[in-house]
């Protein structure tokens, strides 16, 4: 279960880190070369997001990486591929993430299945809230896998207890309001706020948006969980190529 | 987000967690001004000062003569103020915005015309305004760009995806993420997470109301069809609205593009190429290919070039409620000449594609039937398409004249 594998994996680390990529984005070779790079450097688990055309929750950064993956061909059958050869290379566990109309046109059931089946053990879908989630719930759960779900700045406590209800292995926690890859001031309201994120449920925090570098991560030891860089590796990658990640992935443990 | 707003298998609220909040208050808002009977009195009492409410009914003798059929009747939208329907929603809205205390409007605009009514509305309710306009639609528009930003607006050009309407509302999402505590967005359609599709048809139900009772005291009674073109489906839904409790057939036109077989259209309902999905918030049908991606849509008509739909379209259309067509850009621009030559009225691109159906079936009713068409906006907006499409040398000549002095 992915809840345990944390709570084991923080026995000997202050945070873990959670890592994002769009698969096919440059290219499936290019991904796959900056997956290998970030299990070598420590990554902890990583979200491996399908590209969407109508990507809301996502920043300029992502938005781009996005449409650039479509349009160099990363089909939802692409990334299944991809997604089992580096769940079956690598040991740490990988998540899905992506926005509800991939999973629904290929079938709540059957794309749950299939994950389970090539060992995924997650989903992170930010547009398809609890109240809408019915048959993607049933399918995660039939297949033992967890729908790991959003607490954000503007969630009232009376929420969190209701999301955290169905969330399984984490909550993610949006740092700040906006879209992914902004700046975020990691500030004592940051601090509050996950603290009462800690209050609403049992499950580990991870925490995301504007997550950048090791001064993040070092103000979020002891306050959440798991650090989540998205939106940080993709600018990386574009500046430096794909053999800057796992340097840029050590600057920061 | 306790009411889902589900029409059918078509609708809800597929909201990210950081607008949940903002959802939740906007509906108990909208809930609040729906049992409000002062607020409806307010509202028309705003349209009727500020904009031309009621708009005219106005008979077609002649296109009636024209083609021998049935009675053709149009609804003047083109007659509110800044010149389409959009304004009903924009200013119900903007009275809703002075309740919930923010100060700031944002919006998606296609051809430009909700744009223009949303930074009036601002204007004259003093919110600061932002309109994210795909780069395409920037181009096909720049008069209403224009006057947007006279208006004192700030109009965003969005270059992300295919750069037209389904972009601007994605981009208009993310501006709102950002700035909900001070900022509403007000969506143009009937379309998005709950409670837009209802809240959007309730205050165009004006329309309707208005086009029901007009024909009642002219003709002493009901049309047989009501036609009105659909892109997000405002207008459709506001005509519609005053008609569904009677014996009358609701008809919405699609934007055929260059014709339903090319592919290169912007037709969910009549075409076989959309399907059911979820995107923007809400569930309808989409021109989507196999993986879920959203296509790319066609229209010469800025304002129908929408990949999703109206969810209540969507259900009626599966229900049977109402009957979907599509009229391709060429004979929309037929319907356009000939309605300017017969009637000296110009509708809008989006509007012609109506009349063009209307045109199409009207000589094959009874000189007894009625019809009505909703004009939903003015043609003149679309000067320099319709120029291009008429191929007018003299218009270009003007054009070429006018770069040259700004050359100079």
């Amino acid at each position: 279960m992915l809840e345990s594998y944390i709570k084991e994996r923080l026995k000997t680390k202050k945070i873990l880190l959670m890592t994002h990529i769009v698969m096919g984005y440059p290219s499936f070779d290019a991904s796959y070369e900056i997956v290998r790079q970030m299990v070598e450097a420590g990554v902890d688990l990583m979200e491996l997001q399908i590209p969407f055309s109508e990507p809301m929750a996502d920043g300029p950064v992502i938005l781009h990486a996005n449409q650039k993956a479509i349009e160099e061909g990363s089909t939802v059958q692409g990334c299944f591929e991809f997604a089992q050869r580096v769940a079956q290379e690598f040991s740490i566990p990988f998540l899905f993430m992506s926005y509800a109309n991939i999973l629904y046109k290929y079938g709540m059931e059957r794309f749950s299945d299939r994950m389970a089946k090539i060992n995924l053990k997650g989903a992170i879908v930010p547009d398809l809230p609890p109240e809408e989630g019915k048959d993607y719930l049933l399918a995660m759960a039939k297949n033992n896998l967890s729908p790991i779900y959003i607490f954000s700045p503007e969630t009232s406590e009376e929420r969190m207890g209701y999301i955290g209800s169905f969330a399984q292995g984490f909550v993610y926690c949006l740092a700040r309001k906006g879209v992914t890859g902004k700046t975020t001031s990691f500030s004592t309201d940051l601090a509050d706020y996950l603290g009462r994120c800690r209050k609403a449920t049992p499950l580990p925090l991870a925490v995301g948006f504007g997550v950048k570098d090791k001064a993040d991560i070092d103000f979020l030891k002891g306050k959440a969980d798991i650090a989540v860089i998205g939106s940080q590796t993709i600018r990386v990658v574009e500046e430096k190529g794909t053999a800057a990640i796992g340097s840029f992935i050590r600057s920061l443990v | 987000m306790k009411n889902r707003g589900y029409y059918g298998d078509f609708g809800g609220a597929y909201l990210p967690e950081i607008l949940v909040a903002t959802f939740d208050e906007l509906e108990a808002r909208f809930e609040q001004i729906k049992q409000d009977p002062n607020f409806w009195k307010t509202y028309v009492a705003l349209m009727s000062s500020y904009s031309c409410r009621p708009t005219p009914l106005t008979f077609a003798q002649n296109l009636t003569d024209h083609f021998g059929g049935a009675k053709i009747y149009i609804k003047r939208e083109d007659l509110n103020h800044t010149g389409a329907h959009k304004l009903n929603n924009v200013m119900g809205q903007g009275l809703l915005v002075q309740k919930m205390g923010k100060k700031r409007v944002i919006a998606e605009t296609g051809a430009g015309q909700h744009g223009v009514a949303c930074a009036t509305m601002a204007a004259k309710f003093g919110f600061d305004c932002t309109i994210y306009m795909g780069e395409v639609d920037v181009i096909r528009q720049r008069p209403n760009v224009f006057w947007m930003e006279q208006l004192g607006a700030t109009v965003v050009p969005v270059t992300d995806g295919t750069r037209i309407l389904k972009d601007a509302i994605n981009e208009a999402f993310r501006d709102w993420v950002s700035h909900m505590d001070t900022t509403h967005y007000v969506l143009g359609t009937a379309c998005g997470p709950h409670p837009f599709p209802e809240m959007v048809t309730y205050f165009q139900s004006i329309i309707g109301l208005e086009a029901r009772r007009q024909i009642l005291e002219i003709e002493g009674r009901l049309p047989k069809r009501v036609y009105a073109c659909v892109g997000g489906g405002s207008n459709a839904m506001g005509l519609f609205s005053g008609f569904s409790n009677d014996p009358v057939e609701l008809v919405g036109v699609e934007a055929g593009g260059r014709g339903l077989s090319t592919g290169l259209h912007a037709s969910r309902l009549k075409s076989d190429d959309a399907s059911p999905g979820i995107a923007q918030g809400y569930k309808t049908y989409f021109l989507q290919d196999d993986d879920g991606q959203m296509k790319e849509t066609h229209s010469i008509s800025a304002g129908l070039d929408y990949v999703g739909v109206s969810p209540i379209l969507a259900d009626m259309h599966d229900k049977g409620l109402a009957r979907f067509e599509s009229a391709t850009d060429d004979e929309v621009i037929a319907a356009l000449k000939l309605t300017m030559q017969k009637e000296g009225i110009i509708p809008a691109l989006e509007s012609s594609h109506a009349f063009a159906l209307a045109f199409k079936e009207a000589p094959g009713l009874s000189k007894e039937d009625i019809i009505i068409i909703n004009q939903s906006g003015r043609g003149d907006k679309d000067i320099f398409t319709v120029a291009d499409a008429f191929d007018d040398p003299k218009w270009k000549e003007f054009i070429r004249t006018k770069a040259e002095q700004y050359h100079a």
